[in-house]
């Protein structure tokens, strides 16, 4: 197993590399001159020489990059140039609360997607399927920020059950930061319940065309057993991968969520760092997403090894 | 957004026509889009309010005769502005997938043709820009290009292309085996023709259903990117731009952040449904 793992932490080094490179280009893409850009309403000529001395922006782009991924592999991804805090303090600040509301929303979306997609798995091509299916379509294709917005005006204006915004601290007061937090998990929890329950449904109607399903119900077993202790538990090895894969992909859809709910979290800073042009920020968001997502991939892999009792056995 | 695998033999058109006539999921993706996009057309000629037309005396009205979905903060027809909101939708939608399409499948083409050491750099060029989620990629790159809708339909487009690639790449890799193909190298055609005659036209199907798909994601991804202010600005409309405006008026307009919203919605499960209908017609199997 830890060859496998160290297998899989060697093949994610291409990856990381490449998308260094694609994010220090970003900085790049700033049409005209970067220095003036960051400079902001600083015209003299004196001071933009300084930035571009400061930034090392006459070096070579190779060395450029040498530079940058150097310090980015040191734990430095330069300073916020709004609040003149380094990039990382500024990330780790503010990572708590998206994964926070990211565990809040993957649970909303495993309570609705699960027994959702065997319920459909169940009772395939007949009215329950269609009825489950059709609220999943729906959820796939409503747009969170919509969704968040009808929320507030629902469940907060009309009827005063939630807060329409802000964050609490679980640390702080736990309750209070749960009662927060809910109505955002349910908004970023929704989409993803809908992906959850298409692949349990499908996962699901595989396994039960099984010989051994059809053993087990041949020598007596009551359905519950059957779905529950036979199939379900052969049904969720992808489910459980694809779960580690879709972590990845809440941290993005937290930024509309984050700013429809005034959540002071990575999204937030996303948002707010691009507004106010601060680059670097946007490029150590960008990074941070892509190493999250490039490891929970990973753990998708080793949990898929883990759990298949056959790969396991190779390993 | 996710890989589609449909094949389809050669001259099979006919059957897949009469295949989506018969899909309840074709029939009514097809049934929501098409009032949407005729409506979109024909937003010069309709005898609707200018978009852009203020009148101090009707801010933020409830829906009326005079005002069918009521009225803006400045004072502007919300019906007059969603439907010429929706061009901007589905004008995003379009052609932020031309963009993927023409950028992602030749890629996908040569990587799975040639394999070797082409396919290497393009597969680990397209697997470090999947590690970058659709969304984030998205705003990265519209807020260094700067906040339009041309920019923010580049952004999507470019954010949707890896998926292009690895689709395109994994069927020509099967037709590829395939031995038609085989003859035709056989019978001295160059790399080229072979591409374009032989495997080509035998990939194009799962790429039109992903294409489909994908113009559902693009949707939300421009209106997203107008909600947070780096897609279309004002004045010009955008279901996005009026929800973001909307959700500061929720108590003294709750319709106007509705009825936007419900156009996104609609839009979306068109093309969701009729991606759906067109994978089953065109995929064998489901035959």
């Amino acid at each position: 197993m830890h060859i496998f793992i160290a297998k899989r932490l060697l093949i994610a080094i291409p990856t990381l590399i490449l998308v260094s490179i694609f994010v220090f280009t970003l900085q790049k893409l700033l049409p005209g001159d970067p220095v003036l850009a960051l400079a902001g309403e600083e015209r003299d000529p004196a001071t933009l020489d300084a930035i571009r001395a400061q930034l090392h922006l006459n070096d070579p782009i190779v060395v450029q990059y040498g530079r940058w991924i150097w310090a980015a592999l040191q734990g430095d991804l330069g300073m916020s140039l709004r609040t003149n805090t380094p990039v990382t303090q500024l990330i780790a600040q503010k990572l708590p609360v998206t994964i926070q509301l990211a565990v809040m929303s993957m649970i909303v979306a495993v309570l609705c997607g699960i027994p959702g997609g065997i319920y459909a798995a169940v009772h395939k091509r007949r009215k329950g399927d269609y009825i489950v299916n059709i609220l999943a379509l729906s959820a796939l294709s409503i747009p969170n920020f919509w969704l968040g917005i009808m929320m507030i005006l629902l469940v907060s204006v009309n009827l005063g059950w939630l807060p329409a915004s802000g964050y609490v601290s679980p640390v702080e007061n736990f309750w209070l930061s749960m009662k927060t937090m809910l109505m955002p998990a349910l908004v970023l929890g929704t989409g993803l319940s809908a992906t959850l329950l298409r692949h349990t449904r499908s996962s699901m109607s595989g396994v039960l065309k099984s010989d051994y399903i059809r053993t087990a119900r041949a020598k007596g077993l009551r359905p519950r057993e059957v779905i529950l202790g036979h199939a379900f538990r052969n049904a969720i090895l992808p489910i459980i991968t694809l779960m580690a894969l879709l972590f990845g992909e809440l941290l993005a859809g937290a930024v509309l969520t984050e700013q429809i709910f005034t959540i002071p979290g990575f999204g937030k800073l996303t948002v707010d760092a691009v507004f106010t042009r601060d680059y670097a920020v946007v490029q150590g968001v960008v990074m941070c997403t892509a190493v999250a997502f490039i490891a929970m991939n990973l753990v998708a892999d080793v949990l898929y090894a883990f759990l298949n009792p056959r790969l396991r056995a190779k390993l | 957004m996710s890989d589609t695998s449909a094949a389809l033999p050669p001259r099979a058109s006919s059957r897949v026509l009469r295949s989506l006539r018969h899909n309840p999921s074709a029939i009514a993706g097809a049934a929501i889009i098409l009032p949407i996009v005729i409506l979109a057309l024909l937003a010069p000629v309709l005898p609707i309010p200018s978009p852009d037309a203020t009148s101090w005396t009707a801010i933020r009205k409830a829906p009326s005769a005079l005002h069918w979905l009521g009225t803006d903060e400045l004072g502007r027809d919300i019906l007059s502005r969603m439907i010429w909101g929706a061009r901007a939708s589905l004008l995003a939608g379009v052609v932020s997938i031309a963009i993927a399409l023409v950028t992602g499948v030749p890629l996908g083409i040569l990587a799975g043709y040639f394999g070797g050491w082409v396919d290497m750099v393009i597969s680990r060029v397209t697997e470090a820009l999947l590690a970058l989620p659709f969304l984030i990629m998205a705003i990265a790159l519209a807020a260094f290009l700067g906040p339009s809708l041309t920019n923010a339909m580049i952004a999507i487009g470019l954010s949707a292309m890896p998926v292009m690639i690895r689709l395109t790449r994994g069927q020509v890799m099967a037709v590829k085996a395939e031995d038609y193909v085989e003859g035709a190298r056989a019978i001295g055609l160059n790399h080229l023709e072979i591409m374009s005659r032989y495997v080509f036209p035998n990939i194009v199907p799962p790429i039109i259903v992903q294409a489909t798909l994908t113009i559902a994601t693009a949707i939300i991804a421009e209106a997203s990117l107008s909600f947070l202010g780096l897609g279309q600005q004002a004045p010009a409309p955008s279901w996005g731009a009026m929800l973001n405006t909307a959700k500061n008026f929720l108590t003294q307009a709750p319709t106007y952040a509705l009825f936007p919203g419900v156009a996104i919605f609609l839009t979306v499960v068109g093309f969701n449904l009729l991606g759906d209908g067109l994978r089953d017609a065109l995929d064998p199997r489901e035959q």
